[in-house]
């Protein structure tokens, strides 16, 4: 199930100097899942899932190590399938993404599970918390300890590779009630001093766990100062925004902004307002496969194509 | 509501025995299910304990800025608080802070302790 929602208004200026700006970098953008058929969205052109030259990395969300609930009572193992079929890609991507949500409790076991079953995979990974990394008695604490050695508060960053700055955030930490993800002054403060030196035509990529934009308000699928970032981002020609947390794909391009949340390796979530509450969504077994998912990021040289596919693990 | 906590509270008992009123303390309870809490708002009087329990699938924590906070809070599992003071506590689940609620406890301070 793919959704996506186009802002068709500005698209077709703003497509062209997205467009412009990787042809410049000498970049293009793919995103495909291990497995599956690939699936097109209008917009962002045909899929390409057979080029895999250029710079290719991965990004996989909500893992929930831990859960055993009916939704999935096996979080652990359907995690373990798909760094099977990440194993299993003919091109080895340069590195991984995680979105947060690695367990589902903090748990030190979890995390020791997530670890020894992700670093199969062999690929360097770059992680951001989820809300459900940093329940902990000391919250944040087990996360901060394994994941967030070089980061600044509560675990972000930034990094480049292959010409792309990257910046990992995180909205989940201090949470107001009433309130949706935050990222908070300090943290903001700091992406303004990251991207100071970047020149406009640096590809930027930023990854957090809960959604940038609002999704759906009511369920809390939004960061309250999102737009401050995304503000902090405007001078830049090629923004894409990568977000876990709410178990599905939805895509929508927004001038120069690219937004696409993850599927879960571990179980699906209902369509926003879709039932009466965002809580896991059990599906017949034979069909979870097929609402589960990584997705594979490939920066291309010297296409002018942006194409995004998204597949299932299976079916 | 008054009925209910002498009843809970075991009045007969407790006047029989020559019990304080601290005795008299009400257990009350809310429920977590479908990131709700229920009843979302609850009046109650002072040194009344408040037990939440979490019935859904996915962890919740209870959180009142100041006053408490809950570790998280898997299916099934539980967590208790006394009120002792008066006036309107709100609260929120710290994983999602849309699911607000509010406890009012009515009385004085040393109601429980002293009466």
């Amino acid at each position: 199930m793919t959704s996506h929602d186009d802002d068709h208004g500005a698209d077709g200026l703003s497509r062209r100097k997205v467009l412009e700006c990787m042809t410049w970098a000498g970049t293009g953008v793919l995103w495909t899942v291990a497995g599956g058929i690939p699936t097109s969205l209008g917009i962002m052109g045909e899929a390409q899932a057979a080029t895999t030259s250029g710079m290719t990395f991965l990004q996989i969300s909500d893992s929930h190590v831990g859960f055993d609930k009916p939704a999935n009572p096996n979080a652990l193992g359907t995690l373990e399938e798909a760094i099977k079929k990440v194993k299993a890609l003919n091109a080895k991507p340069a590195f991984m993404i995680h979105t947060g949500d690695i367990t589902h409790l903090s748990k030190e076991k979890e995390f020791d599970d997530a670890q020894h079953i992700i670093s199969q995979a062999g690929l360097d990974t770059h992680y951001v918390p989820g809300e459900h990394d940093i329940i902990d008695a000391e919250p944040g604490t087990l996360y901060k300890q394994r994941y967030g050695q070089n980061a600044k508060g509560s675990g972000y960053y930034s990094f480049d590779q292959n010409g792309v700055h990257f910046i990992g955030l995180v909205n989940v930490a201090n949470l107001k009630g009433g309130g949706l993800g935050s990222l908070g002054a300090d943290q903001l403060a700091w992406l303004a001093d990251d991207l100071k030196a970047k020149t406009a035509s640096t590809p930027i990529v930023v990854f957090a766990h809960i959604p940038l934009w609002t999704v759906y308000e009511k369920w809390g699928w939004g960061t309250e100062d999102g737009a401050q970032a995304l503000a902090l981002l405007k001078k830049f020609g090629s923004v894409t925004v990568l977000n876990g947390h709410i178990h599905q794909i939805v895509q929508k391009v927004e001038g120069n902004v690219t937004f696409h949340t993850a599927r879960s390796t571990a179980f699906p979530q209902p369509a926003p307002g879709t039932a009466p509450s965002p809580g896991p969504m059990k599906v017949p077994d034979d069909k979870l496969r097929g609402v589960l998912g990584v997705a594979e990021i490939n920066y291309k040289v010297g296409t002018e194509r942006l194409a995004i596919i998204d597949q299932p693990l299976q079916g | 509501m008054k009925l209910a906590i002498l009843v809970r509270g075991g009045l007969a008992a407790a006047l029989a025995l020559g019990l304080s009123r601290a005795a008299l303390a009400a257990d009350l309870e809310v429920k977590i299910d479908n990131f709700t809490f229920g009843p979302q708002q609850l009046t109650v009087k002072v040194g009344d304990t408040v037990t939440w329990t979490n019935e859904d699938d996915i962890p919740h924590t209870v959180v009142s800025i100041g006053h408490y906070r809950s570790q998280a809070l898997d299916t099934g599992d539980k967590f208790t608080f006394t009120f002792k003071t008066p006036g309107t506590f709100q609260y929120f689940c710290g994983l999602h802070p849309q699911m607000q609620g509010t406890v009012v406890v009515q009385g004085t301070v040393g109601d429980a302790a002293t009466q």
